[in-house]
């Protein structure tokens, strides 16, 4: 329980520097950048949506201290502005349409990944030497360092441009209403095919390693010798007694990557044209919408945050030594 | 040099020093990447070997004038992600209390902070060009190198001699840089490789999204260039295969000179083969973006 309290506190004071990033970073920006903004939206912009742009930009001539407030006032409320590329939508309403996607494209990538990757690791690592072990790391490594949206320019390319096995953009087909038909669903699963790959083969290698060497170290330890000695299935050793335990180190690297990781999946999106929150980025960026800009970072930093807590949930779940931390700690 | 000894490295290092030549001579070599010199979209040929792009320039002169200004990005951030993570990772170590206490959470904090979005938030607000790009990956980048070094560093502060340098009243100064940094140089080696690694790859990724300056020939605009030209709508595979390949190439070069920094931090890896000769690596690696 102190651990989750410890964990949660950290959360808070993360999503607490996002929130004065957000804050700070239009007033520190070099002063005149805010200014041209404004200057080249005069004419372009609605009046109500030049004055919410001002307000973002912190040129207000209020004392910083009581903007400060009112920016948390405003933003805790849910109020994140207005969106410039997407007027007079409000920037919270945008979000809000890419969350899903992205919920659903990177949250399932990412799970296959780390899944698929731990325990291609955990085999590698009891079969050490075998053909697994000597053939995918060298190969993994090698597709790990090619950029996310490179791989996902050559995935389109061959297997959607060239081939037409799949769908080229978008998250589902034009022509069928969203819904919860069947056809809508198989729709969106096709559509998702080629981005998941995209996220899932760029980060399996990073899981693969992590969890091979924490199970080769494993695999020493005295638990297992006994618990093949007692002369048990060896799958339930592999998967029970040695995986378990291996999948530690590579569940406290998982929250720590998940941003990194998200930063890819973004980019992957933009390639597909998903419409996800990276494409809600390349928007905002092509439009200068800094209102959307900033929203963006502080979803992303509070899906991050939340995707932490939950890792810290499964990680005490597995490890008694966390749950029961209190009691046992020193 | 004993660094050669390792094979993958010796093949990385060679990699990375033909990328370094291109980068130097190249641009003299393959001619004006800016200039017109043909019709749009045209297919490799005779006359331009990698085709010509969206706006008839030559795709192997845009190729090669890109690796100076990637490269140079890439290993000026790495170099300054490592510097400031040592800085901080050994004041927290060699302080210990709540500077380190303090410190851990400031570290702690940026590792949960997501890149991109934060990266684009603050190129956004500066003006566009490579400074802007370098100066906005280290600030998203160095809180994992810091984390890393620190664990080692407090290790190293607990070791024998450091306490007895304490005891024996040396300078701070000279504790942390004679004492302590030698015997973080594996792990500072490994760092800087991850640190170039994340630049280069974040670096084209920021401007593929169109926070770089356009008008600047980079690998990062190139491929801007090609998705804004429809590259993968008229089938032009060679507006952006050749970049992307020089890109996964120097990252898959670094990955393998790592492997090498492993090997000389830790002989016993290389005599057990491909045994655990990730250790280092895995570490101080991570996925990038």
């Amino acid at each position: 329980m102190r651990f989750l309290l410890r964990r949660l506190a950290l959360y808070l004071i993360a999503a607490w520097a996002a929130l004065t990033l957000d804050f700070l970073i239009p007033r520190l920006a070099p002063g005149d950048a805010a200014q041209a903004l404004i200057a080249r939206s005069q004419g372009q912009l609605e009046p109500e949506a030049l004055e919410a742009l001002r307000v973002t930009l912190g040129e207000s001539d209020a004392p910083i201290h009581s903007q400060y407030l009112a920016f948390l006032g405003r933003t805790l409320t849910g109020d994140l502005g207005t969106s410039a590329a997407y007027y007079p939508a409000p920037v919270s309403t945008v979000i809000a349409t890419g969350l899903v996607w992205t919920l659903v494209l990177a949250g399932a990538a990412v799970v296959i990944s780390f899944v698929v990757g731990s325990l291609l690791g955990a085999l590698a690592a009891w079969r050490r030497g075998g053909w697994l072990d000597a053939v995918l790391p060298p190969v993994l490594a090698l597709v790990g360092a090619f950029p996310y949206f490179w791989l996902a320019m050559l995935l389109l390319y061959g297997l959607g441009h060239h081939l037409g096995w799949f769908p080229l953009r978008h998250a589902y087909g034009d022509a069928i209403a969203p819904g919860w038909s069947a056809s809508f669903l198989a729709s969106v699963v096709r559509h998702a095919i080629l981005p998941a790959t995209t996220i899932v083969v760029a980060t399996l290698g990073g899981w693969m390693l992590t969890m091979r060497n924490s199970m080769i170290a494993v695999l020493r330890e005295d638990h297992v010798a006994l618990a093949l000695a007692k002369g048990l299935p060896p799958r339930q050793v592999m998967l029970r007694y040695a995986a378990r335990t291996a999948l530690l180190p590579s569940l406290a690297s998982f929250g720590m990557a998940l941003g990194f990781v998200l930063s890819g999946a973004l980019l992957t999106e933009i390639v597909f044209s998903y419409p996800g929150l990276g494409l809600l980025l390349l928007q905002a960026v092509r439009n200068q919408d800094f209102p959307l800009m900033q929203g963006l970072f502080l979803t992303i930093t509070l899906a991050v945050l939340a995707a932490n807590l939950l890792v810290d949930l499964a990680s005490a779940w597995l490890d008694p030594r966390v749950r029961d931390g209190a009691r046992r700690s020193r | 040099m004993t660094l050669l000894r390792s094979r993958a490295a010796a093949t990385g290092l060679a990699l990375l020093s033909l990328f370094a030549l291109l980068a130097l001579i190249g641009p003299w070599i393959a001619g004006d990447p800016s200039a017109f010199v043909g019709a749009p979209h045209q297919p490799p040929s005779s006359a331009h070997w990698l085709g010509t792009s969206g706006q008839g320039q030559d795709v192997l002169a845009q190729t090669v004038a890109g690796a100076r200004v990637t490269l140079v990005v890439g290993f000026v951030v790495g170099v300054a992600v490592v510097a400031l993570a040592a800085a901080i990772a050994l004041t927290a170590a060699y302080a210990g209390g709540w500077i380190d206490d303090a410190l851990a959470l400031v570290i702690n904090v940026f590792l949960l902070l997501p890149g991109l979005p934060l990266a684009v938030v603050l190129a956004a607000y500066l003006p566009p060009g490579p400074l802007t790009i370098a100066l906005v990956l280290v600030i998203t980048g160095w809180a994992w190198h810091a984390r890393v070094l620190r664990a080692q560093a407090a290790a190293v502060r607990e070791k024998e001699y450091v306490q007895a340098a304490i005891v024996g009243g040396e300078h701070p100064l000279r504790i942390v840089a004679v004492e302590m940094l030698p015997n973080l140089l594996p792990v500072l080696a490994s760092s800087f490789i991850g640190a170039t690694t994340y630049a280069i790859a974040a670096q084209v990724g920021l401007e593929f999204l169109g926070l770089g300056d356009p008008g600047r020939v980079t690998w990062g605009t190139n491929l801007y260039w090609a998705a804004n030209d429809a590259a993968l709508m008229t089938g032009s595979w060679w507006l952006f295969v050749p970049t992307g390949a020089c890109i996964a190439l120097v990252g898959f070069a670094l990955v393998l000179v790592n492997m090498g920094v492993d090997e000389l931090a830790d002989p016993r890896l290389a005599a057990h083969g491909r045994g655990a000769g990730v250790c280092v690596a895995t570490v101080v690696r991570r996925p990038r973006g």
